[in-house]
């Protein structure tokens, strides 16, 4: 609709994308101290528990699966986490205040561009987010666990598009919620979607060890969180078995899209009466 | 480049149904036009159709038919462009609860485009002109509902736009912030902004209007000066004469009715209520006339924008 506008000044629209982005970050920048408390928590504890706790307790032998090796497979994991997770708060809840009772996205709305932008806006600033919680996840892994895990960068071009395609689908999952979700309701997402999704993104587990419980291996292909674990699994911890590449890329701009188009329309409906 | 718009609101034909369970027409053929400049007053009650008539001119509602343009653009064609033109107050406030004054007015004006230096420098001519200095620091939550307004009326105006709508700008405000506003509304004048405003409160669009648009059910019932939309549509003075007894009342009126000046009389329940116009040339004989029947209290009521309504559509304005 508001994007076929002609005559459009394209500096203005530039400044206009700046201004927002720019408010985003003093906001952001008010609250440091919450926003890398809710990023680190979740792998820091994670790590904490199953890296350097579990296998002192089981002496390397009992828990197998949290043996060495659990933590190569973790690390892409709880990067994947950290994306989902970050985009979705940046977004959903900010959202779900900001379309609540104060209606303070109002006057953004109001700025002299298509209404789009606001909630482009949103998804690329969320994704900033993302891939700074996902960097967060490198260090921790190296000095928490029993076993440091360092990732493997030599494919870091890699690393760098699917970290961009995951932190923007994750946005766009965020705005897809965040502009179809009623305020009271929010709260319940993440428990009924957000969980789920990551519990079976194959973030914990490699997709390929799935091929016992095949029906499970099949189902979580429509789960997008499984191409943003593998896509980092193949990118960072390359020695662990991964989706190929080429099936993880093309899925991830494939849900990209539809959940951007599915967020957007959402967002405009929820703007425009 | 649209420099010599005479016309900055023009609404054309402006119909707006919202479909469902039930079918609510808000707006049935709405035309008006606003001329640079004026204070222009959308009154009627409350389900009249102004919110929406403003949500449509304000590009946040999409019309069922009809045209609004703003400064001639199209708001459906090009909303982004009509925007610039644009300043909006709504009903609610809906300042940003994560700035504080100062940057709500600042980053507003980054939306528009405004450099750092131009928008630090607006907005601390707005702080200083709404008399918000002192609150620079402070959060949309830790003001009052007038100061509030304020800066809502300060941050739709700081891109200077060419028209600026105010939706219901007195509804929930104390009495001295009503009258506050009303001021820095008149102030605006002064820098040339047009401003369109919605009102249930007859007092506040004959205060502040030029012109005035009466709507009901979505349709425009009159449109013209309060003085004239007064004198047009019969806004008589109302004598009202309290009386001891009301035996002989009928005849009295019926006596009444043939003097000059006198437009009308209605019998009610403890006397007479005379419709005039002018009102001081007769009052010496109303007063002779009825004092046999115990004349015992006088009350005179000058003409209205509320008398003016109750003529147009039988009803009070808060009915």
């Amino acid at each position: 609709m508001s994007s076929a506008e002609n005559g459009m000044d394209r500096g203005l629209l530039v400044k206009t994308f700046c201004g927002l982005l720019l408010r985003d970050l003093r906001v952001l920048s008010r609250e440091l101290g919450p926003f890398l408390l809710r990023v680190g928590m979740q792998p820091l504890l994670f790590l904490f528990v199953f890296t350097f706790v579990m296998p002192r307790m089981a002496g390397g032998g009992a828990m197998a699966g949290v043996g060495p090796g659990f933590g190569e497979v973790l690390l892409p994991g709880l990067m994947a986490v950290a994306i989902m997770f970050s985009g979705i708060a940046a977004v959903a809840l900010s959202l779900s205040t900001e379309f609540g009772i104060t209606r303070e996205i109002d006057d953004r709305v109001m700025c002299p561009a298509p209404v789009a932008l606001v909630a482009v806006e949103k998804i690329i600033f969320s994704a900033l987010q993302s891939m700074l919680a996902a960097l967060m996840v490198i260090p921790m892994a190296m000095y928490i666990p029993a076993t440091p895990v360092y990732p493997d960068l030599h494919r870091w071009w890699l690393l760098a598009i699917v970290m961009i395609l995951s932190s923007l689908l994750a946005g766009a999952l965020g705005l897809v919620i965040g502009s179809s979700v009623s305020p009271k309701h929010i709260g319940l997402v993440f428990s009924i979607i957000v969980v789920p999704i990551t519990f079976l993104g194959c973030v914990y587990y490699p997709w390929a060890y799935l091929d016992k419980i095949r029906w499970l291996q099949v189902a979580v292909l429509f789960n997008p969180i499984v191409y943003i674990s593998e896509g980092l699994r193949s990118a960072v911890t390359p020695q662990v078995h991964s989706m190929p590449i080429w099936v993880v890329l093309p899925a991830l701009v494939v849900f990209l899209w539809f959940l951007g188009r599915l967020g957007l329309r959402g967002f405009l409906r929820r703007v425009i009466s | 480049m649209r420099t010599g718009v005479r016309v900055i609101v023009e609404i054309e034909a402006l119909t707006k149904i919202y479909e469902g369970k039930q079918r609510v027409t808000a707006v049935d053929g709405i035309d008006l036009e606003v001329q640079p400049g004026e204070i222009f007053g959308l009154l009627g009650p409350n389900g009249a159709g102004k919110t929406t008539t403003i949500s449509i001119a304000t590009t946040r509602t999409l019309p069922t038919s009809g045209r609004v343009r703003i400064a001639g653009v199209d708001v459906v064609a090009h909303p982004a462009e009509a925007r610039r033109f644009i300043g909006v107050v709504p009903q609610y406030n809906t300042l940003d609860r994560s700035l504080t004054i100062y940057e709500n007015l600042y980053y507003h004006c980054r939306y528009f485009g405004f450099s750092h230096g131009q928008a630090r420098q607006r907005s601390e001519e707005l702080l200083g002109q709404f008399l918000l200095l002192e609150r620079r620091k402070a959060y949309p939550a830790q003001l009052s509902g007038g100061l509030a307004q304020r800066v809502q009326i300060a941050r739709a105006i700081a891109h200077r736009p060419k028209v600026l709508f105010l939706d219901e700008p007195s509804a929930g405000l104390d009495p001295q912030s009503r009258l506050a506003m009303w001021k820095a509304v008149e102030e605006l004048r002064k820098e040339g902004i047009t401003v369109v405003l919605t009102t249930h409160y007859m007092e506040e669009a004959d205060a502040l209007s030029d012109r005035v648009a009466i709507v009901d059910h979505g349709r425009m019932l009159a449109i013209g000066s309060p003085q004239k939309l007064k004198e047009t549509f019969g806004a008589q003075t109302m004598i009202h004469l309290a009386l001891r007894q009301m035996e002989g009342a009928e005849a009295l009126a019926t006596g009444l009715r043939g003097q000059a000046g006198v437009q009308s009389v209605e019998v009610v329940g403890d006397g007479l209520r005379v419709f005039t116009m002018g009102g001081e040339g007769v009052l010496a004989e109303l007063v002779h006339a009825a004092s046999p029947l115990g004349l015992r209290d006088i009350a005179i009521a000058e003409p209205s924008l509320e008398t003016v309504f109750i003529q147009l559509t039988g009803r009070d304005l808060r009915e």
